[in-house]
């Protein structure tokens, strides 16, 4: 064993999108090697519970924990990396506000469980659905069970940092890991706990080059049916509904740059509470209309306001999840 | 009293019976002994009732409080913050308390008012003074903003009203621009003959008024004119006013008169004479016009149109005729500014079966006044639409638009005195026989009942009712030629036909057709009818939500001559009580923007109804004025950065309360 400080990263509920994004840090990745022992880190090395189990609490510096809070293994792994480590990072998405996992917080499990195991591609005629546990020659087998709410990390474990995106852009990681060697180093001090790193205090379109005017908005637009987009207006000018003045900075305003609108997977601004709630006030201000029908018929312009305003943030909202959702567990 | 709570200010609770306006509904010593037991763990180290919280011995526990026990917040539940806010935060104030460490709950309104449990209301009394606890917590010591006021006033609308405020503020030794659309001030007062309750004539007590106006030395009048922007906040207006050209060259003019007597173009006068008679393409709208000089109406002069004519100016003995002068645009500086408008006319022709416009002899009030004046069209006769024949029957029909769902909710006040003054009139100069057609009698003002009592004896007679309609198609041959007004006559519960020669319809008043855009300009609301809003419709009729911006005369609402002129007057009181302070001092609720934070984004720039919200096109973001800024909140839930905050509701504040809320229930 050397004695460089230890590394671990996890991914609970995700879709590996930011494992990948660490690795495309690329010759970064070796700073990473030469200046940790990488402990645990289940996509890139074989590892089991049991040996992280067996670690002194407190032993690792940094965990890099990515994916949302789906089932109890996840909340398990949770707590057992914040016991072991010093620094646990929120990291990404679906981590820091449960992303699209989290969208599922609009219907039951049963519901859910049914969706998946029957569409139209399932065959599935003995409708057969997962089991929590199941009897074997061997024993009982178990899987991991749902919990009724997607959560994200900071609901179920104290968190140190967080780090946003769908997934964290790569610059931002490198950053991030210079910022911790130096701190090792002595070089520089850590942030105060809580902060959000890799990431800007302002929002997306702080970082847009694209010119805006007073907005006026008379109708909302799918990209798709405005063509050709102005290539140097404000896309949300342009009627299409772009989340970008309420998502926080730090992806260098990646979509609109290349002529897609802000889909807000930074999630929001510092101090923000609600950032669909946000977005819903902002877009309403500026809906250029008098007359409810009108301005009704504007609205319908967008058609699935959750996927608009909600698709990162649902389950770090002020509603967190449907009323079902909540009765289940009590929490 | 319990210890203080370690992190938590100590916070004073005080919970008022109103009288029994609270006390009735909700149990006041109950909630007094609630919080002391159970907020004490948020801070709460003592709880009072009293029966008048804001009496001066109410007032003066809490100072004591204040100053005995060390309190650091201060909690009143009473009555609505709009009517004691000042008070309680005052009373802090004294005691070395920061008067914005001090909240009030509205147990009065918002509880005992509306409930009928005593139990629940109670319960909810409690709810929202442990959300109020919890928020004043958060709350921080603010200091009030303080401003130079500029000793200029704008005064806009030259009728009896904006004459009124403009003559008090100047003959307090301080300037007025007096800003009026019309080439003369004068307003409607100038149209009428007689003015009821008196019937003094109009013209003798208007004019000398007008004249003054025009004559003072501190008064810069600027008729022909209009508003056409207006920047700055409270102590600094700047506006610009545009003064259409005239085409007559004030210097020169003595008002003489030669050129509308030589004008050969004759145009009905829809403003002045209401459609009835002419004037001139130059043209005074009247003799004792302030000022006296003409102006050309342009679209219907002859040389303006065609290119030949100047009859006026070969004419002119002083060569003041200048057909090439051109819109002048003034820039002044006022430190408040008095809106005084007043009102349009109903439109008559809306209530298509009373036939105003298709029927010959049916006349709106408006035209009726001016066929009674001596200088009117008629020279003051009373007479057909054919200008010879005399009426023998009169009908005159009241609430013409006024009290109908149709068109105006509202009772325009004046009419009902207004056609009590025309069956008078018509009874002295025709002796013709006068019906009045009335729903209610509304003469609820000094002298105005003994005036109805007076018409009633000169015979007049009334029908109570609603007229259906005026038709001229006869059904018995004593109705032939005549006018029939159809009617139900709810004292004898008949319906009656009752052919005259002439009915007068007593058009309702409704606000200016541009108020709104008025209103805009100058960052005040009008109320869903229409009027100008008032800051509080009963204690504060003359001052609106924008500092310095005062409103008077029918702008606000439908009144008389002498309710016009005491809004006038007392306008200017508050403009002058502005002016003799130097200073004014505004609250503190302000919105602001983190620079930091702010993208520049722009979805806030065109929100704010008091414009305080400007863009930095080369820092690439917003900037509140804080003199502007009134603290509405428009922009503060609408920044999506969550870059603006509105000082006393900050998240913590409010989600503080929403805490407090959920807790005490
Ligand atoms: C038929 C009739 C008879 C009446 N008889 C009586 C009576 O006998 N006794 C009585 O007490 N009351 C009477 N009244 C009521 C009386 O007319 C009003 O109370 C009074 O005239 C209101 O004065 P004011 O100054 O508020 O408004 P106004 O007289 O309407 O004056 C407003 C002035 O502002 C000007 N103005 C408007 N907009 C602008 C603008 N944007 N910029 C610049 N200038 C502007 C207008 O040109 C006008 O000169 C009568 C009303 C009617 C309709
Ligand atoms: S395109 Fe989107 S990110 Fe860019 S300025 Fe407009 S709203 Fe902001
Ligand atoms: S522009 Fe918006 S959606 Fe695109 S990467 Fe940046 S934050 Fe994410
Ligand atoms: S004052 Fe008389 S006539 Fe006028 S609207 Fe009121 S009730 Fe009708
Ligand atoms: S809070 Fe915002 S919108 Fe309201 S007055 Fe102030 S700047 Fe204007
Ligand atoms: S809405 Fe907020 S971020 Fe956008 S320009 Fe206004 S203050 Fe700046």
């Amino acid at each position: 064993m050397s004695n460089k400080p230890k590394f671990a990263m996890y991914w609970a509920a995700s879709c590996g999108g930011c494992e990948i994004a660490v690795l495309n840090i690329h010759e970064k990745i070796l700073d990473v090697d030469a200046n940790f022992d990488v402990v645990f880190w289940p996509v890139a090395m074989d590892a089991k519970y049991k040996d992280v189990e067996e670690m002194e609490d407190k032993s690792i510096l940094l965990t890099l924990f990515n994916g949302s809070m789906r089932n109890d293994e996840n909340e398990k792994i949770a707590h057992l990396m914040r016991r072991k480590s010093q620094i646990l990072v929120s990291f990404g998405s679906c981590a820091t506000e449960g992303c699209v996992p989290g969208l599922a917080n609009l219907f039951p499990v049963n519901e859910i469980m049914d969706v998946a195991f029957h569409t139209v591609t399932t065959d599935n005629p003995n409708n057969i659905l997962p089991q929590t546990s199941f009897e074997v020659p061997e024993g009982t087998l178990h899987l991991p069970t749902m919990n009724s709410r997607v959560k994200t990390l900071a609901q179920v474990v104290d968190v140190d940092y967080y780090m946003p995106g769908c997934p964290p852009e790569s610059h931002q990681i490198a950053a991030v890991v210079d910022l911790v060697i130096q701190v090792l180093q002595g070089k520089a001090q850590l942030p105060p706990k809580g902060s959000v790193i890799g990431a800007g205090n302002s929002t997306v379109c702080d970082e847009c080059p694209r010119a805006r005017n007073v907005k006026m908005i008379k109708a909302f637009h799918r990209i798709q049916e405005v063509a050709p987009l102005d290539p140097t207006l404000c896309i949300l000018e342009q009627g299409v509904p772009c989340n970008g003045p309420a998502t926080r900075s730090g992806c260098n305003a990646r979509c609109p740059r290349v002529g897609a609108q802000c889909i807000g997977c930074y999630g929001p601004a510092e101090g923000v509470l609600d950032y669909g709630a946000r977005l819903v006030t902002a877009f309403a201000s500026v809906v250029d209309a008098k007359e409810p029908a009108e301005i009704e018929s504007i609205l319908d312009g967008i058609p699935d306001p959750t996927g608009q305003f909600y698709r990162f943030n649902l389950a770090d909202s002020l509603m967190r999840a449907s009323t079902s959702n909540w009765k289940k567990n009590g929490h | 009293m319990s210890e203080n709570t370690p992190n938590k200010p100590k916070i004073g609770v005080y919970t008022c019976h109103c009288g029994t306006n609270i006390s009735s509904m909700v149990d006041v010593e109950n909630v007094r002994d609630w919080a002391k037991e159970h907020l004490g763990s948020e801070g709460v180290i003592v709880s009072r009732d009293y029966k008048f919280m804001c009496s001066s011995l109410g007032q003066e526990l809490i100072e004591k409080d204040i100053k005995e026990l060390g309190l650091e917040r201060v909690v009143v539940a009473a009555c609505s913050p709009h009517l004691h806010e000042k008070t309680f935060r005052g009373a802090s104030e004294r005691a070395g308390l920061n008067p914005y460490l001090t909240e009030m709950v509205s147990i009065r309104e918002q509880v005992s008012w509306v409930h009928t449990d005593k139990v629940v209301a109670t319960a909810k009394a409690k709810s929202l003074i442990a959300g109020t606890v919890e928020r004043v917590a958060q709350n921080a010591p603010l200091e009030k903003l303080k401003v130079p006021i500029n000793a200029n006033t704008l005064v806009v609308g030259g009728g009896i009203s904006g004459i009124q405020a403009a003559l008090e503020v100047a003959n307090a030794g301080f300037h007025v621009y007096l800003v009026e659309r019309e080439p003369s001030i004068g307003g409607h007062m100038a149209q009428f003959d007689k003015t009821f309750p008196t019937l003094d004539c109009s013209a003798c007590i208007l004019t000398p008024r007008m004249v003054e106006a025009g004559s003072n030395p501190n008064i810069t009048l600027l008729t022909w004119s209009e508003v056409v922007s207006v920047t700055g906040f409270v102590g600094a207006f700047n506006v610009t006013i545009k003064k259409k050209a005239r085409f007559v060259n004030e210097e020169l003019c003595t008002g003489c008169g030669i050129c509308w007597e030589k004008c050969p173009k004759s145009v009905i006068d829809d403003v002045y004479e209401a459609g009835l008679g002419y004037r001139k393409a130059v043209y005074t709208p009247f003799a004792q016009a302030v000022p006296k000089y003409p102006v050309i109406d342009k679209p219907n002069c002859t040389f303006f149109q065609k290119g030949t004519c100047k009859a006026c100016e070969k004419f002119c003995p002083t060569n003041a005729i200048d057909f090439n002068q051109k819109d002048e645009y003034l820039n002044v500086e006022v430190g408040n500014v008095i809106l005084a408008t007043g009102y349009d006319l109903f439109d008559a022709g809306r209530v298509t079966n009373y036939g105003y416009g298709r029927l010959p002899n049916v006349f709106t009030s408006m035209e009726f006044e001016r066929m009674c004046n001596a200088s009117g069209p008629t020279g003051g006769e009373i007479t057909l639409r054919d200008g010879i024949t005399k009426p023998q029957t009169v009908g005159i029909i009241h609430c013409v638009g006024s009290r109908d769902k149709n068109y105006n909710n509202y009772c325009s006040t004046i009419c009902c005195m207004q056609s009590l003054k025309f069956a008078h009139l018509v009874k002295e100069r025709t002796g013709a026989d006068v019906y009045e057609f009335y729903i209610d009698m509304r003469t609820a003002a000094k002298s105005y009942d003994e005036f109805y009592q007076r018409v009633l004896d000169e015979g007049t007679l009334f029908v109570r009712g609603k007229v259906a309609e005026v038709t001229d198609a006869a059904r018995q041959p004593h109705e032939k030629g005549k006018l029939i007004v159809q009617v139900e006559d709810t004292l004898i519960g008949k319906q009656r036909r009752i052919p005259v020669d002439m009915v007068l319809l007593s058009i309702g008043m409704e606000p200016r057709a541009d108020a709104k855009e008025t209103g805009k300009l100058f960052g005040i609301s009008c109320s869903s009818d229409g009027w100008f809003m008032e800051r509080h419709p009963k204690l504060d009729p003359i001052s609106t939500m924008t500092e310095g911006i005062y409103i008077a005369g029918c702008a606000t609402g439908p009144k008389d001559i002498p309710g016009s002129v005491s809004q006038g007057a007392a306008a200017a009181a508050r403009v002058l009580d502005k002016i003799l302070q130097k200073e004014v001092e505004l609250e503190p609720i302000r919105a602001s923007v983190n620079e930091n934070k702010c993208s520049g984004c722009r979805i806030c720039n065109n929100l704010c109804p008091f414009s305080a919200i400007s863009f930095m096109p080369e820092l690439g973001i917003t900037r509140i004025n804080p003199a502007l800024c009134q603290g509405c909140g428009t922009c503060v839930a609408a920044c999506p950065a969550g870059a603006i905050s509105g000082t006393g509701f900050s998240n913590e504040q409010i989600f503080a309360q929403i805490d407090g809320i959920l807790m005490g229930i």
